[in-house]
């Protein structure tokens, strides 16, 4: 045990002398062509600021929507193939409706087919069909919803990534979570109301004509708000051209009526579809809506033939920057709601960072001081040892670009308390063996053999809490899990392997002598 | 002769020690079904928001303030010093502007200027989830400590073990209930990592036990027993006193965001270095352990 060949002595000086390659860079902005690694700790959303917000979509329009156009396909099938039916009603996720018993054969032939009832993938079903005496339900399945709830998802962090890429946010993090969720991680970020206030619009645009009538019981019309004024328009179902054909959007400003104003382009499709109306429709209002509320509802002077045109609403220039990022970036297919946010402003973070060293230098200095008050030169092997660990932890997770978060810190200093424990147990077990065993080098060598289970059974307890940690724990609690686990390893090479190494220089110097822990 | 090397009976009143954990047992379960723990927005959601004034203030004027605007139970109360404080408030807000609002009407209502530093909203559908998992890791935890130990040692050290963590787990949570510090994540992962440290704790007496029991299969075992808490007890207490260092350090210069994690550590180890000695110990007693290890169990890694 107190042997080092020379290739092992080689191997820890290795080792600590990559730790201290990759420790330096952390504390030193150094040129980009000095021979230092330029890899740096990833500092967390609470230690550098910035937002974490956590979006869920709703997915319930989107079912609404597709129950609808479910129930009218299997409407036109049933007529089609002459199968009467009455009470049809349509649920939440489930359609059902009564039948004549003699048609069961046949409907159960129409339901069957593929037309109706999709494959999804290779063994999933769109939907759960079951047929008693003269009642027929069909549901949705599990893997449908999910189908429906991934599609949303896949669209929306496009159009979250696209809005957010607008507002010019440094190295924003977006991720999906689950099957409905969508994570924004926003470093830096002091203050996310802009943010918030892009993503919380689903930015559906519309052009559709005002009504001619009056009538509000009509059924192709609906009464919508204006955006700005107290006022109501009676506004046609019927679209005539939405966002999906516009290819650009850009905030102006207009000279006539000294506003802001919104320039957008549609695509050739769009620009045919609205020059058509336009043309037919001289002197009709044309309603601009954007989330079920009219922006505007400018006359039709001319027919539109460019493809270009103009939102005026009396914008402010922030507000006509912020609808060209909506319409550019595109419409989500459903409404996303904000289920978690956590901000932490930067100069928080940088306080935090502050009393985290502070307590880790106090916290390590005490700790210095108690091991060289009970074990005199074996303690400043330990606290040797100690150094060597922080710089470990620290290089550690420099290589794997580890996020430090403030529980991190913690967790480190933590380590720092914990780790001289290997310590007093190898030089308590040498106390106990020097009683016994008159030779130095044996009494060592029979300490260190006899302790490694023990140091080996109690880290691998505490390793199990971390890792129960890191997979359960969220965002900074990760960050504490992961300084614990590095910081067990880490200790382990530097007390039971870089500490036994300078302990044994010591005994067989010593090896004669008295030795007194 | 020092203080580690006295020999001490510890299992001389042992009864009187188990009874007092069982009593402390006890209690911190009727603590936490009557008067509950003091749930932060993690667990119960809500918007927690932390804020500086450029002068000083009082909470109760800061909370007067919130109150007139619809956001439900309001808590505020100094933190760090008499310009920051904290903001508990019940509300979540469904709408995106919701925490714009509050600052605009808290700056309008008192006239003065004040800084947002931290900002946490956590709907209900989160803190549920939340919870759930806080709950999940606990027992796993503890779940996969009873695997390790049992495939290390004998199934009466499992036990044992796990009914002293068990024990920590329990009476910390009832010391928050008592003392009403908020529990909020940071606590729960404060917990797993006392599960972690007590066991350390009782894993290195066990493994003592198990040495002596090899060594000398006559001796009686509530003797062998104390010999080896005996022989392991500088180390224990050095350890704690190490680790204990660190987080008292950590209590007084960390910031206010890690005192109530720092606390629950604190008094984690303190319970746990406790149970080491005078729970998971002597339980070995009354679970009648394995006298025999004639066969040579290969303890090597």
């Amino acid at each position: 045990m107190l042997y080092f060949s020379r290739f092992k002595v080689f191997s820890i000086f290795l080792v600590l002398l990559v730790g201290i390659y990759f420790f330096i860079p952390n504390f030193f902005s150094l040129n980009k062509n000095f021979f230092l690694s330029d890899q740096k700790v990833n500092l967390g959303l609470d230690l550098q600021g910035g937002s974490y917000i956590l979006l869920e979509i709703d997915a319930k329009p989107l079912i609404d929507q597709k129950i609808q156009s479910k129930s009218l396909e299997l409407r036109r099938e049933l007529r089609k193939n002459n199968i009467s039916y009455n009470n049809f009603k349509v649920g939440k996720d489930s359609l059902s409706f009564n039948f004549d018993n003699k048609q069961k054969s046949a409907l159960n032939n129409l339901l069957s087919d593929n037309t109706i009832n999709n494959n999804i993938g290779p063994s999933g079903k769109e939907l759960l069909i079951s047929v008693n005496e003269n009642e027929a339900v069909i549901k949705f399945t599990n893997d449908l919803l999910n189908l429906i709830k991934k599609n949303a998802l896949e669209q929306s962090i496009e159009i979250v990534r696209n809005r957010i890429d607008e507002l010019g946010t440094k190295e924003p993090n977006i991720i999906t979570r689950g099957t409905d969720r969508i994570l924004v991680e926003l470093p830096g970020l002091k203050d996310p109301s802009e943010i918030k206030k892009l993503l919380g619009k689903t930015a559906k645009l519309t052009f559709r004509f005002l009504s001619n009538t009056n009538d509000e019981s009509s059924l192709g019309i609906e009464i919508l708000n204006s955006s700005k004024k107290d006022f109501k328009y009676n506004v046609e179902k019927r679209i005539v051209i939405s966002g999906e054909n516009l290819i650009d959007a850009q905030p102006g400003f207009d000279q006539l009526s000294n506003s802001s104003v919104v320039n957008f382009k549609l695509d050739n499709l769009g620009a045919r579809k609205f020059a058509l109306a336009s043309k037919n429709n001289i002197g009709r209002n044309l309603a601009i809506v954007l989330d079920n509320e009219v922006i505007s509802a400018p006359v039709i002077r001319d027919a539109i033939v460019t493809g270009n045109g103009q939102i005026s609403g009396n914008f402010s220039s922030k507000e006509a920057n912020e609808l060209a990022i909506l319409l550019r970036s595109g419409a989500l297919p459903a409404p996303l709601n904000i289920i978690e946010e956590r901000t932490v402003g930067p100069d928080l973070g940088k306080e935090s960072i502050e009393k985290g060293i502070i307590s880790l230098l106090i916290g390590m200095l005490l700790v210095i001081l108690y091991m060289i008050y009970n074990y005199r030169i074996f303690g400043v092997f330990a606290n040797i040892s100690l150094f060597a660990n922080l710089i470990l932890i620290i290089s550690i997770l420099s290589i794997f670009g580890s996020t430090l978060t403030l529980p991190g810190i913690a967790g480190i200093i933590l380590t720092v308390g914990m780790a001289v424990d290997s310590n007093v147990l190898i030089y308590e077990r040498v106390k106990e063996e020097l009683k016994i065993e008159k030779s130095n080098l044996i009494a060592f060598d029979t300490a260190y053999k006899k302790v490694l289970t023990t140091i080996l059974d109690s880290n691998i307890t505490t390793l199990i809490a971390a890792f129960v940690l890191y997979y359960m724990g969220s965002g900074p609690v990760k960050g504490f899990a992961i300084t614990l686990a590095i910081g067990i390893i880490s200790t382990f090479f530097t007390t039971y392997v870089f500490g036994r190494y300078l302990v044994s220089l010591y005994v067989k110097k010593n090896k004669d002598n008295l030795i007194k822990i | 002769m020092s203080l580690y090397d006295k020999h001490y009976n510890f299992l001389k009143f042992k009864n009187v020690f188990m009874s007092v954990s069982l009593v402390l047992f006890v209690i911190s379960i009727i603590l936490f079904f009557t008067k509950g723990l003091n749930l932060g927005v993690d667990f119960k959601g809500g918007t927690v928001i932390e804020m500086k004034f450029e002068q000083t203030n009082n909470s109760e004027d800061i909370r007067k303030s919130l109150l007139k605007i619809n956001l439900g139970d309001v808590k505020v109360k100094e933190f760090g010093s008499d310009k920051d404080f904290l903001a508990t408030i019940e509300q979540k807000g469904k709408n995106n502007n919701f925490v714009g609002s509050i600052k605009n009407h808290l700056e309008k209502d008192l006239n003065k200027k004040v800084d947002f530093r931290r900002v946490e909203v956590v709907g209900s559908k989160i803190s549920n989830e939340l919870t759930r998992d806080g709950i999940y890791s606990v027992v796993l935890a503890l779940i996969l400590m009873l695997v390790y130990i049992w495939f290390r040692f004998e199934w009466q050290f499992s036990l044992g073990s796990i009914v002293a963590l068990v024990h920590d787990v329990i009476i910390t949570i009832g010391t928050f209930s008592l003392i009403g510090y908020e529990f909020n994540l940071s606590i729960v992962a404060a917990i797993l990592t006392i599960v972690g440290y007590s066991m350390n704790d009782t894993v290195i007496i066990y493994d003592r036990i198990r040495e002596f029991l090899k060594k000398d299969d006559k001796k009686e075992l509530s003797e062998l027993i104390n010999d080896s808490i005996n022989s392991t007890l500088s180390r224990t207490l050095k350890t704690s006193g190490t680790t204990l260092l660190a987080l008292i350090s950590i209590y007084f210069f960390g910031g206010e965001i890690l005192k109530g994690f720092s606390f629950a550590l604190i008094w984690g180890i303190l319970i746990g270095t406790y149970s080491s000695i005078f729970v998971a110990s002597p339980i070995l007693i009354y679970f009648k352990v394995k006298r025999n290890w004639e066969e040579i169990i290969d303890t090597s890694p």
